[in-house]
Parts: structure tokens; C-alpha cells; sequence
């Protein structure tokens, strides 16, 4: 057996312990609310925090991450104190035990990183909370030196009527104390006298009492460690024994039970962060089912495979449909392990939303909703950062300070409301707030003076929304103060089209503002509209497309500066000839022998010139950067029947490839 | 070789102890708390109990008292994982009819070393 | 954790051959010259067949293919070392090599074979001028008469940022010279 590879734990520790400091604010900010309108449930709550500490403690010094541990050892004596009353949980302190819960955070991070775990903060931190303790110098340090060798022990031994019911079993103690040296019993006594009979004996009484005699230089610790657990169940003496053969040293065969508290040589390793992910035990059922039938079905399409005949073409044809049918929900299930509750992300926002109430002096009402929608992992992953941009924002620029809201005739606290829920095939979150809105004058006034609108030009309130997501918008530091919203948002659009959805935000000046973000459910299969181009194929996901259409040559108008439009539902829309975005040779030129697809490129619709439509499937969506890179105008590619490869179309990328063309 | 049941709340030391224990051929029932563990060994008969103290639903202390109540826990060895701040719950689990108990941290030599004592 | 048995006084083999490390390269022809790349690189040796072209990007990227799953761009090493190219027959080659976790392949006019290079033997390339493109080469090894062009496949496969990042660094010195 010998040495176990520890490292391989690693990434569940990782997890469990990240869990468990989400868990250890989520108490410490109800905590906290508790300690503003005190209710019943704080010592659960305290509980609960010291449970999160202590459960990573115990693991970091396990796995050796002994910075970690030292940290979460002050951490948990002070939380033991308030957990018996000893030390209030007061504002102050829960400030700093959310500091420390990021602090752990932090260190967890660069625990995996494998860079240097301690850094200023922590120490800082586990300084104070060891000041706080009154740090009783460590431990006093134990007074090992000068133990002369010695000659053995006499053991009087007598177990007391409990011995036994706790597990422990005196010969299993003699063989232990026989690892440690030449073990001679002297005596046997029998302990219930007269003897009983058969019939009465109970079994779970001691019987015996020995005296023993270990011979050996061993030190008495050892010794009192093999009646540790029988302290108080059992009546022991142990003697020195007086030494006949001084001087002759027993070979100590017994490995050292003291623990090197530095394991220096316990280092990183390999890092392999291959992403794991928790899934319930009903979705793996729902699986295993699905294989079952899946195994079943098999055997039942071999059958007929053996001793086919035309008679039995209906079976075979039963048997292919439920072949369908299994796969179809096999993948189903599959794809649902995917699906997380978004809560994960939601969670963040108690703490965030308190800590900008603390800095820009807003009172803020957050309402959570739908927490238990489920979205794709890597949709969790990756929504995280613009929600909190949109949080940042709502609070920092939308919601007003408690004394304008009030002169505004509202309540002085804001209402900040994130909301999750399914909607067709989509997932929607949706932030809104019930501040100021955007505020029209500044955003004009800014975006004429970025060249982005000319002056006196009349917008609607979409338009004047969208402003906000133009990229020379944001870079602007003065934007911040001038026009309300705009920081990053045109990040916060491209990260969340990255995804393959879009943002959109509708704003009633005085009133608030809603920013929605749309996200397809899943993300590694879309269903698409293949379509042809010259000799190649490009998939439009399904999801963009707002109807497909022949034009005539008359209805397509060259514009200044090169463009083409067409006339689709009393609107001119951009016509993007996809051969030319593509650089695909031998493809049809004239628009009237081709087909253009309308798509919906986040909000503004353009048209697509291909040159036939080849059929409508379900894609499974691979990754082009995996082995290469990025690609403008491609979101990814997937196995064709063929076994080819084909591309799948970035809708918004190509109309932003062919504005540059155009420009160029 | 014995057949264990491992309870803790924190899967990476779950697991752990587990793959140790069955690395050194023993057989090993997880169990995530101390309901769960006290399902188990109602279910079936094990030859050592580890429990952790800390443990949402049911500590490590109610479920060592609620085994020991078992008739099928007698003399059966209950070895409480505690750590070294918490020095009280090593008498405490012994009243609540523990075997012993492990210091935390341990690493996999020293939990052999402790089964081996009670066990096999 | 228990101390291990000290290894100290284990004999230690005699490690290397006295010719220095071997690494084996797979050879292969391109216009008539020899190259090599590290064997323990290859994955996949394929024929030529059909690949699936992406907009976008330089010529030398003929396109993607389909690895049991993975899209494995592949490059045209004739068409990356400027030389013209005639066209795809039985013999062309894809070579399909992995850098980190990365798998690409590289067209070649045919497999040859498998060379043994020793480290200690291979040359460095020697300054061509402007006449040879060295840039992916990071050696010369072979015996007597043949001449084997060792492949510097993370420089291949670098990110046509980086490329272009380091083109444009001379002229950056020069204009800080200049200034």
C-alpha cells in the first residue's frame, strides 16, 4: 500500500471547499440581516459557518496546504467562540469574516494555481484573528528532551464494565503494544468470580485483567497512546521498570507517530483542471435507463439483423424508430447534465449587492427569482461576469442615492431584481432596476460627440438605449459620471453573444431600466439551416433566422458608399452577400438565382445572399479554437453525415466582417 | 480484510478515506451524513464505523450514540475523525460509546495504522 | 507520512548512450528536399482526402478536417514555405501532429521514413539569407550525403498574431533607432 497520490482529491477539495465559503456568506450575510432585524435562527447560522471553516481546515491540512490551514485554524477557534457565546457577532466582526471567507478564496485560488498561497491580506487577516484570540504564544512547547533510554514498562491492566460495549479489544491493545517492544504477560486474573454460567455469560463484559511487561526503550507517551481510547474504562498503572541491562538499546520498530507539520516536498504537480461538474443522481438514473432501453433495443435489432426476412421489415422498422426515439432522449439526458440551476451565479449577488450599498451609500432591496432555472454549464461559467457588470452598473449609476429617490417621490430603497426563467427554447435573465433610467440628454450629447449620431438627429428610446453598447462608448472614462450607464457595455454584449445570445435593455427615463440577456438553452447543439455557398456549406443557426426569401433583380437598390439593400416588410435591410464575406469561389453572383435568408444579427436584420438551401438539421457544436483559432464570422463547425466538416455561421460576425469590407 | 463505512460530509475526505481504505483491500460503504449512515448500518453490518464530528443533519456524535444503540454495533469499533481544537469531542464521542477516535489532519499511513487497530 | 526507505545507495544505470539522446523523426519530402519532425509529435499519418476550407485565413490553411470528433486544421507546408504547388495526388500526405494539446496536420508530398537523430548530432541551421525561409527550422540532421530539415512545429503552428507581432518587431527597433 504505502503511499497514496493525494493530489487526485485535490479537485474535489477545491470544489467542496469553494462551496462551502459561498455557503459560509450566504450564513454570514442572514447573519447579518439578523443582526439588523434580530430573528431566531442566528446560532444555526453560526453553526453553519463554523461547519465551512471547519470541514476546509480539516481538508487543507489533510491535502497539506498548510498556509490554508493555519489560516482557517485561527479562523475557526474565533468562530468556536462566537459559536459559544464567548465573542458577539457583531457588524464589525461579520465584515471581517466575510473578509476572511474572500481571503480563503483567494488562497484556494492560488493554492491551485500553485503560486504561493499566503500573501498580505491573509496574513495580515491571520494576525489579527490570532490578536483577537489572545494567542497564548502557541502551544507550550512540549518538553521531549533528555529522555534517557529506559528498560521497559509494567502495565496493570483491568477493564471496567464498558470496555468492551465501545468497540475496544484488549488483545487488539496487546498486539499494538507489542509493535512497540517485547511484550510478556506476567499475570491473568479473573475478574468474575465465581465464574459464571455459560448460559449468563454476557459477552460484552470483561472477564480478565492481565499485568504486563513491555520490554523495551520506549517512551511512555507510546504506551499511555495505546490506552488513549480506554481512558476511564479500564483501571491502569504503568511502571517504570527498573533497568537490568542499561544501556542496551531496543530497536524501535515502530514507525514515529509525529507528524512533520511541514511537507515541503508535497508539491503542486500536474494541474489537470479538466472541469468536472456535479450532477444529481436522478439525471444519472434518468441515464442508465436510457442505456437500458438503448442495450435492449440492440439486442432486438441484432435479432431480426440474424434472421432477416421481408417478413419481419414492420419489427425492423418498429425497431429502428425506437432506436430513434432512445437516442433522441439519450441525448436528451446527456445534454440535460449540463443543465445547472443558476442559483450558482445568483448567489454572488447578496454579498456584491451589500458591498456596493456600503460603499455608495444606496440602500438596495435585491429580489432574487427563478434561482432554480437550469442553464448550460458553460452559459454558467461565462454569464457570471456580465450579470455582475449589470449589477455593478444598476446600482452604481441606475438607483439613486436614498435622499433623491425620495425628492423623486419613491421609496428610499431601490428594488434591484435579477430573474431567470425558460422561454421558448431560451434562457432569459433579465436585471432591472426601478432607478433613474438612462438619461437621454448625456447619452445624445456623448454619442454626438463620438461621431456616432450627428447633432439634432431624432432618436427613439431604442435608439437611445443602444447607444450604450457602442464600443468607443465605454472606453470613455468620463461617460461613467455624464451619462448614467455605458461602462463596458459593449463587453458585457460581446461576451454574452460569445455565448450565442444577446442583451437588449429597455429604459424609461425616472423610472429604471431592464436589461434582458437572451441565451440559447444549450449550447452545444443548435438546430441549423445548412445552406450552400459555391461548392461549400455554412450552417445558420435556426434561432437567427427570420425567413428565407427569392428577390427579384429589381428589388435590390445599391446605396452610397456600395451597399445593397432590399425591401423585406416595409423595411430596407442591408444585403450581405456571404460569397464575398467567405471569399468562396464559384458561387452564384446574381442575387435572383440565389436565396437570401433574413437574420437576425442582435436587433438589426440583414440579409443573407446564399445560393440554395440544403435542409434543416440538429448540429452538434465543436470548437474551432480547440485546435486552432478563432475564426470572424464562424462560431464553431460540426461532423457533417458526410463525415465532413462544416462551419457554422456567427451571424453578428459576418454583418460586422462585411461592415468592415464595405469600409475598407 | 474488514468492511468499513466512511462517514463524512466533505467528499475530498470521503474519498480519501475511501480509496485508502480500499487501496489496503478493504470494502467500504460511503455515506455523506450521519442519517445516511445510520441507514447503512441498519441495512447491513459493518466491522468498523468512521465518522466525522462535523456533520450537517446528523453530527458524528448523535450517530455514534444512535449506533451503539444497535444490537448490531455491539462491540463493533466507532472511530470518531475530529481535529485537534476539539479536544472535548473525543471525550464527548467516547460517552456517546465511540471506540476512539483519528486526529485530523491524518494522511493515508495513519489511517491504515488506526484500522489496523480495530480492525483486521 | 512515513519517511521512504532511503534510495541513496541504489546503483544508478548508466544513463545515455555516449551519442546523446535520441530523437527519432518521421521524414517526409516536400519539393524534392527531406524534413523531419519529432515522431513522438505524430498521431496520424492520413491520405489525402477532402478537407473543409475556412474563410478567412491565409492560403497556407487549406482547411479543417475531422479527427474522430476534433476540427484539426491543416496546413499546406508547400504553400507555407512559398513553394508553388501542383496539385493533391495518391502520395500526398497529411501528417497529423500534436503541439501541447493542440493537433494540426501538415500536407507533405509523401512519407519517407523514420530517421534516428541524436542531439548531439544535430547542426543548426546556417544562415541562408533571404534566400530560404529558416524561420521553422530548427535543425539539420542527417548522415553522409542526406540532409533531413528538422521541423519547429510550435513555431508552425504559432497564432498568425504572434507572426505578424514578430515581423513587425525589426521594423519597430528600426523606428526607435531611427528616433
Amino acid at each position: 500500500m504505502g503511499t497514496v497520490d493525494l493530489t487526485q482529491f485535490h479537485q474535489v477539495f477545491y470544489d467542496e471547499s469553494l462551496e462551502a465559503l459561498d455557503g459560509m456568506e450566504e450564513a454570514l450575510l442572514a447573519l447579518e440581516h439578523g443582526v439588523q432585524n434580530p430573528g431566531a435562527d442566528a446560532p444555526e447560522r453560526v453553526n453553519a459557518i463554523f461547519r465551512a471553516a471547519h470541514s476546509i481546515k480539516g481538508g487543507a491540512a489533510t491535502f497539506g496546504f498548510n498556509d490554508l490551514a493555519a489560516f482557517t485554524h485561527v479562523l475557526e477557534s474565533l468562530l468556536d467562540e462566537i459559536r459559544s457565546n464567548r465573542r458577539a457577532a457583531d457588524e464589525e466582526m461579520i465584515e471581517l469574516l466575510l473578509q476572511a471567507g474572500d481571503c480563503m478564496r483567494g488562497m484556494l485560488t492560488r493554492t491551485r494555481a500553485g503560486t504561493p498561497v499566503a500573501d498580505l491580506t491573509s496574513e495580515s487577516l491571520r494576525a489579527r484573528f490570532a490578536a483577537m484570540l489572545g494567542n497564548p504564544a502557541a502551544a507550550a512547547a512540549s518538553p521531549q528532551a533528555s529522555e534517557l533510554p529506559v528498560a521497559g514498562w509494567r502495565i496493570h491492566f483491568r477493564p471496567r464494565a464498558n470496555l468492551l460495549r465501545s468497540g475496544n479489544d484488549p488483545l487488539r491493545m496487546f498486539r499494538e503494544l507489542a509493535r512497540y517492544g517485547a511484550l510478556v504477560v506476567k499475570q491473568v486474573q479473573v475478574l468474575q468470580q465465581p465464574r459464571p454460567a455459560f448460559a449468563e455469560l454476557d459477552p460484552t463484559a470483561p472477564m480478565l485483567a492481565w499485568e504486563l511487561e513491555l520490554h523495551g526503550d520506549i517512551k511512555r507517551r507510546d504506551v499511555e497512546g495505546v490506552f488513549e481510547w480506554v481512558e476511564g474504562d479500564c483501571d491502569l498503572a504503568i511502571e517504570l521498570l527498573h533497568d537490568r541491562r542499561a544501556g542496551e538499546v531496543p530497536q524501535d520498530a515502530a514507525p514515529s507517530a509525529a507528524q512533520d507539520a511541514d511537507k515541503p516536498g508535497r508539491e503542486a504537480g500536474a494541474h489537470t483542471d479538466a472541469g468536472s461538474i456535479r450532477v444529481g443522481i436522478g439525471k444519472v438514473d434518468a441515464l442508465i435507463d436510457m442505456v437500458g432501453e438503448l442495450v435492449i433495443t440492440q439486442s432486438m435489432l441484432g435479432n431480426i439483423g440474424e434472421h432477416f426476412s421481408m417478413d419481419r421489415l414492420g419489427r425492423l422498422q418498429e425497431g429502428l424508430a425506437q432506436l430513434e426515439r432512445t437516442t433522441r432522449e439519450l441525448q436528451d439526458s446527456v445534454m440535460r447534465i449540463r443543465m445547472l440551476p443558476i442559483a450558482a451565479v445568483f448567489n454572488r449577488f447578496p454579498r456584491l449587492v451589500r458591498d456596493l450599498e456600503h460603499r455608495l451609500g444606496k440602500r438596495v432591496r435585491l429580489e432574487l427569482r427563478g434561482e432554480t432555472t437550469e442553464v448550460d454549464k458553460t452559459v454558467l461559467e461565462k454569464i457570471g461576469d456580465p450579470l455582475v457588470h449589470l449589477v455593478r452598473n444598476a446600482i452604481d449609476h441606475g438607483l439613486e442615492t436614498p435622499a433623491a429617490r425620495v425628492a423623486a417621490g419613491k421609496p428610499e430603497t431601490g428594488v434591484l431584481r435579477l430573474e431567470a426563467r425558460h422561454e421558448d427554447g431560451y434562457v432569459v435573465v433579465e436585471v432591472s432596476d426601478d432607478g433613474g433610467g438612462l438619461r437621454h440628454g448625456p447619452i445624445i450629447a456623448k454619442a454626438v460627440e463620438l461621431g456616432l449620431v450627428s447633432p439634432g438627429q431624432e432618436l427613439d428610446d431604442q435608439e437611445i438605449a443602444e447607444l450604450i453598447f457602442q464600443a468607443g462608448f465605454s472606453t470613455n472614462k468620463e461617460a461613467t459620471d455624464l451619462s448614467g450607464r455605458g461602462v463596458g457595455m459593449d463587453v458585457v454584449r460581446r461576451n454574452v453573444r460569445d455565448l450565442g445570445g444577446s442583451v437588449n435593455v429597455r429604459s424609461r427615463e425616472g423610472q429604471g431600466s431592464t436589461f434582458t440577456i437572451v441565451l440559447p438553452l444549450t449550447l452545444a447543439i443548435i438546430d441549423g439551416l445548412t445552406t450552400a455557398v459555391g461548392g461549400e456549406r455554412y450552417i445558420i443557426p435556426l434561432v437567427s433566422i427570420v425567413e428565407s426569401l427569392q428577390l427579384k433583380a429589381r428589388s435590390v437598390r445599391h446605396v452610397a458608399g456600395g451597399g445593397e439593400v432590399f425591401h423585406f416588410r416595409e423595411e430596407w435591410l442591408p444585403l450581405v452577400r456571404l460569397h464575398e464575406v467567405f471569399g468562396c469561389a464559384g458561387a452564384e453572383t446574381a442575387v435572383e438565382r440565389g436565396i437570401v435568408v433574413v437574420v437576425d444579427a442582435g436587433g438589426r436584420r440583414v440579409g443573407l445572399l446564399v445560393d440554395a438551401l440544403v435542409g434543416q438539421q440538429q448540429v452538434v457544436i465543436k470548437s474551432l479554437e480547440a485546435h486552432y483559432q478563432r475564426i470572424e464570422g464562424i462560431s464553431g463547425a460540426t461532423i457533417a453525415n458526410d463525415g465532413g466538416v462544416a462551419l457554422i455561421v456567427d451571424v453578428d460576425g459576418v454583418v460586422r466582417a462585411s461592415a468592415r469590407r464595405r469600409a475598407a | 480484510m474488514a468492511k468499513i463505512l466512511a462517514v463524512d460530509d466533505s467528499a475530498s475526505m470521503r474519498n480519501m478515506v475511501a480509496f485508502t481504505l480500499r487501496g489496503a483491500g478493504h470494502e467500504v460503504r460511503e455515506a455523506a451524513d450521519g442519517r445516511a449512515a445510520l441507514d447503512a448500518a441498519m441495512a447491513e453490518r459493518f466491522d468498523l464505523v468512521l465518522a466525522d464530528v462535523n456533520m450537517p443533519v446528523m453530527d458524528g456524535i448523535v450517530l455514534t450514540r444512535e449506533l451503539r444503540a444497535l444490537p448490531s454495533m455491539t462491540g463493533v469499533p466507532i472511530l470518531i475523525l475530529t481535529t485537534e481544537s476539539n479536544i472535548e469531542k473525543k471525550m464527548e464521542g467516547k460517552t456517546a460509546g465511540a471506540t476512539g477516535w483519528l486526529v485530523k489532519p491524518f494522511d493515508p499511513e495513519q489511517l491504515l495504522a488506526t484500522v489496523a487497530r480495530v480492525a483486521g | 507520512m512515513a519517511q521512504p526507505p532511503s534510495r541513496g545507495n541504489r546503483p544508478v544505470p548508466k544513463s545515455e548512450p555516449e551519442a546523446g539522446k535520441l530523437v527519432q523523426q518521421l521524414t517526409f519530402i516536400l519539393a524534392g528536399e527531406e524534413y523531419g519532425i519529432d515522431i513522438l509529435s505524430v498521431r496520424e499519418i492520413r491520405a489525402w482526402s477532402k478537407l473543409t476550407r475556412i474563410p478567412q485565413t491565409p492560403a497556407y490553411v487549406l482547411g479543417v478536417l475531422n479527427l474522430r470528433g476534433a476540427i484539426v486544421p491543416v496546413i499546406d507546408l508547400r504553400l507555407r514555405f512559398g513553394l508553388p504547388r501542383e496539385g493533391y495526388d495518391s502520395n500526398t500526405v497529411t501528417v497529423v501532429a500534436a503541439v501541447g494539446n493542440r493537433l494540426f496536420g501538415v500536407v507533405a508530398d509523401s512519407v519517407a521514413d523514420v530517421f534516428n537523430a541524436y542531439e548531439d548530432r544535430i547542426k543548426p541551421v546556417p544562415d541562408l539569407g533571404a534566400v530560404v525561409d529558416t524561420r521553422f527550422l530548427k535543425g539539420l540532421a542527417g548522415d553522409g550525403e542526406r540532409m533531413i530539415m528538422l521541423l519547429d512545429l510550435e513555431r508552425l503552428m504559432r497564432p498568425e498574431e504572434a507572426e505578424a507581432l514578430d515581423a513587425a518587431m525589426p521594423e519597430i527597433a528600426d523606428v526607435a533607432v531611427a528616433a
